[in-house]
């Protein structure tokens, strides 16, 4: 074995790393935690990771209010209670509550909807960054506006806290569809559909080109069951966030380990019925119907 | 024609699986049992070790995993699947198993957090060529025992050398992800021993 040095000195924060963190975590489950004994429970569960917040949206739409960045303190004690991943929460263009999820040392930011947006006009230049982050979509117009700000992860929207996965149905369809479309137009059509979609050119044909979005597409918003996160899987998404629907239901421990068998064998019903039985209630939830409009979470962000 | 299984539970499967492809073999995702008996190499990639502990045991297919890796099935684990291949571990959670496929200790997220993961280039120690490395949260050898050969070392936060890519026998672990680079030579390594 040669005595060699590193030929160069490590880079951190690329593209690569970032983009190939969410790789790492395809195929799992990401839950949504308030406190270290949660974060606990869904690691012992199996989740990949954790997303750590003050309140799950189900009490935030139930509460009010400005919602916020959690309390450095309980980041800092779920990072502190886990060895899996922990993500957290930043307002939607408030770039310095990401650079001090950044500096606790978080694994992945979301930029996320949830909580009351910081701006109305500008996301976070999230390529000045290097923590990686995730942002919400619910088409891939706004999925390319997001990865073209430097996001290295999607997400659908769905409606989040409501525990009704209908949002996330349109959201994950819709995705998929657009880059369908892309994907079968000529190559002189691809100037209209940028415009159309207001994303930049490069972006679009590269879309068109392989066919897919050039970082990890998750689901999210209103997955309560096993069934609902397998259904998302089969839509096409590559991982699945659940949010209220663990700790807001009946068995938060069962529950969380019958989300991350159905959402391994998303195509195998007998494994998702078998998951399935005996998981005592779920969380109640509302129809996105019943929710007002300027209820809605995933009309924020553009 | 020699078909080789990306163990399929949770990760970068798809990686690994055009990785393999484009060396020209034939590929299954691995997550049941039959599965796992018709391969004739296996993958277990990056990912997240403590999900693929518990779903390897849920669904009956550690024992088994365990039982053809002693008879000589040729493996590779990339990071997640360094960890799986260990005999040791350290800062594993409370009751996590590894499949002590290689005799050695290996130290989870030893690089550190996400905004340590970089990208570095070393050594292979094999046709001692440079290899540019993508190392996530990534683990390291701690210690290994007499027969397992090193094969590339990297500098850790602690300023000290340490191993990041082994064989031991017919199964190779690396701290890195060579699935998401250009580069082949890890898994050509694992084809020639298939």
């Amino acid at each position: 074995m040669s005595d060699t040095a590193d030929v160069t000195t490590p880079q951190v924060g690329t593209d690569l790393v970032k983009r190939g963190m969410a790789e790492m975590l395809k195929g799992g489950v990401i839950m949504d935690v308030v406190t270290p004994e949660q974060a606990k429970i869904a690691e012992d569960a199996g989740a990949v990771a954790v997303m750590a917040l003050e309140r799950v949206p189900a009490d935030i739409r139930a509460q009010g209010g400005v919602a916020r960045m959690s309390d450095p303190d309980l980041v800092q004690g779920i990072i502190d209670a886990v060895s899996i991943p922990v993500m957290a929460k930043a307002r939607i263009g408030h770039f310095v509550e990401a650079q001090v999820l950044q500096s606790l040392g978080v694994d992945y930011v979301d930029e996320s909807e949830v909580l009351t947006p910081a701006d109305y006009t500008h996301h976070i230049d999230k390529w000045n960054f290097t923590v990686p982050f995730v942002c919400g979509a619910t088409n891939l117009g706004e999925a390319l506006r997001r990865i073209s700000e430097g996001a290295a992860m999607i997400r659908s929207k769905g409606e989040a806290g409501t525990g009704d996965v209908s949002n996330a149905t349109t959201h994950m369809r819709q995705i998929r569809a657009e880059i369908k479309a892309l994907a079968s137009l000529p190559k002189d059509e691809l100037y209209v559909a940028a415009k159309e979609l207001q994303a930049p050119l490069p972006l679009v044909q590269e879309i068109a080109a392989t066919g897919k979005l050039p970082v990890v597409l998750f689901t999210a918003g209103g997955i309560a069951t096993p069934a609902d996160a397998a259904m998302m899987m089969q839509l096409g998404a590559e991982g699945v966030f659940v949010g209220s629907g663990i700790f807001k239901s009946g068995n938060p421990s069962e529950r969380a380990k019958a989300i991350v068998k159905a959402t391994t064998f998303f195509d195998d019903p007998a494994v998702i019925a078998d998951v399935s039985r005996g998981l005592g209630d779920a969380m109640v939830g509302i129809n996105v119907e019943d929710e007002p409009e300027p209820h809605r979470l995933a009309e924020r962000g553009w | 024609m020699t078909t080789v299984g990306v163990l399929a539970l949770q990760g970068d499967v798809r990686e690994h699986q055009a990785m393999l492809e484009g060396l020209g073999v034939d590929v299954v995702r691995v997550r049941r049992l039959a599965e796992l008996n018709a391969v004739d190499g296996l993958v277990i990639p990056g990912g997240e070790s403590t999900t693929m502990d518990k779903l390897l045991r849920a669904f009956d297919l550690r024992d088994a995993l365990v039982a053809r890796i002693a008879a000589g099935l040729p493996v590779l684990g990339s990071c997640a699947g360094m960890v799986l291949l260990a005999r040791d571990l350290r800062d594993g959670i409370e009751g996590q198993q590894t499949l002590g496929a290689i005799p050695m200790t290996v130290r989870r997220n030893a690089f550190g957090r996400q905004v340590d993961s970089a990208e570095v280039d070393l050594v292979w120690e094999p046709d001692g060529s440079p290899m540019h490395a993508t190392f996530i949260r990534a683990p390291w050898v701690e210690s290994y025992d007499d027969g397992v050969e090193v094969l590339a070392t990297a500098t850790g936060p602690d300023g000290e050398r340490h191993p990041v890519a082994v064989r031991h026998g017919a199964a190779i672990a690396t701290s890195f992800h060579p699935e998401i680079s250009a580069d082949a030579r890890v898994h050509a390594l694992l084809l020639s021993q298939v």
